[in-house]
């Protein structure tokens, strides 16, 4: 197949998903169940995404202190949850992997 | 109303902003690795603006390396973005009032990254006039920036040296984003279950583990809400 035709299919599609409920919403009845399921989408999808980047060190799960990014993680979620403000999360977490890998062995 | 449009559209740049960060080294990688696979410099740029989906583009360039027949990378590329519907599915009401054209614009700009500062926005704001820019600004800030990486990383290589962990952001990001947002114990639990479930199943190719984590999360957080609500309304609680 044709490169340009291969991602002109894949830019189709890819568009399709993120149109499909946009789009039907409305056109049909929701059940009250899944209204209230959607609102832990972000949570779980978001907490899907970070849990691996903190835990997983080169295709295996690392639950040890040498595990940097996991230590600057949980340093972040702590600074999240005083602060609850984007930009010292941020901050606190860069710093301390900095620090990390700086000092660390 | 345009200096409300204007309001929205910034806060939406401001707050995408710090996922920039962790995003202009992911476009690099992919457009320096799109170049070694053998894709010319206007296939590698223009599958950006195609495609824009990062992971999917990574997937595709690995496949295209390895001659994979056409039908399984398009195969691969609707795996993949598979997740995506979770997305359409809950920013689907706050879209619901918008024209068509409004949809589709949005819809195309729906990554993770606009996904995520973009229904965090409603999810605190709730649906005000004119909130939809907010999402307009987040999407557009990551667009341009994912066309500018890929254009660095295709004439460049992948020059950012791995020890300055910029990609450390994004997650750092999810994390600024997340916490403040776990404010029930149905939410605690959703997001614990998918973390717990993502690290179980992180072995699942094409991001199938990143959507069997995000469905059993949403399962627990709605099952939990449910029971909580019945265990109040018999009066046990």
């Amino acid at each position: 197949m044709n490169i340009w035709l291969i991602m002109a299919l894949g830019g189709l599609i890819t568009f399709g998903t993120r149109f499909s409920l946009i789009y039907l919403f409305g056109k049909f009845h929701i059940p009250e169940i899944m209204r209230k399921a959607l609102h832990y989408v972000p949570p779980a999808v978001l907490s899907a995404i970070v849990f691996p980047e903190l835990f997983l060190r080169e295709g295996a799960l690392s639950f040890s202190l040498e595990n940097h990014r996991l230590l600057a993680g949980l340093i972040a979620i702590v600074a999240a949850w005083v602060s609850r403000n984007t930009f010292a999360t941020i901050l606190a977490g860069m710093i301390a992997l900095f620090l990390l890998q700086f000092f660390g062995a | 109303m345009t200096s409300l449009k204007n309001k929205y559209f910034w806060a939406g740049i401001r707050a995408e902003f710090p996922l920039l960060i962790g995003v202009f080294p992911f476009g690099m990688i992919y457009g320096a690795l799109a170049i070694e696979a053998g894709l010319s410099a206007v296939e590698a740029q223009m599958m950006s603006p195609i495609v824009f989906a990062g992971s999917a583009q990574f997937i595709t360039t690995q496949l295209i390396k390895n001659t994979a027949p056409g039908f399984v990378i398009v195969l691969t590329i609707a795996v993949v973005n598979l997740r995506h519907m979770l997305y359409s599915a809950s920013l689907a009401p706050y879209l619901a009032s918008l024209p068509t054209r409004w949809k589709a614009l949005l819809s195309y700009l729906l990554t993770d990254e606009a996904y995520a500062p973009s229904i965090i926005h409603y999810e605190i704001n709730k649906l005000q006039p004119e909130s939809h820019w907010f999402m307009l600004g987040a999407g557009l800030a990551l667009w341009a920036i994912w066309m500018f990486s890929t254009a660095t990383g295709i004439l460049l290589g992948a020059a950012i040296p791995d020890s300055w962990s910029l990609d450390f952001a994004l997650p750092l990001t999810f994390i600024a984003m997340v916490v403040p947002a776990l404010k029930t114990r149905p939410a605690i639990a959703a997001a614990l279950t998918a973390g717990g479930t993502a690290l179980a199943t992180y072995a699942l190719p094409y991001k199938l583990g990143l959507l069997i984590a995000a469905l059993a999360g949403i399962i627990v957080g709605t099952l939990l809400e449910n029971k909580t609500v019945g265990a109040r309304l018999s009066g046990d609680s």
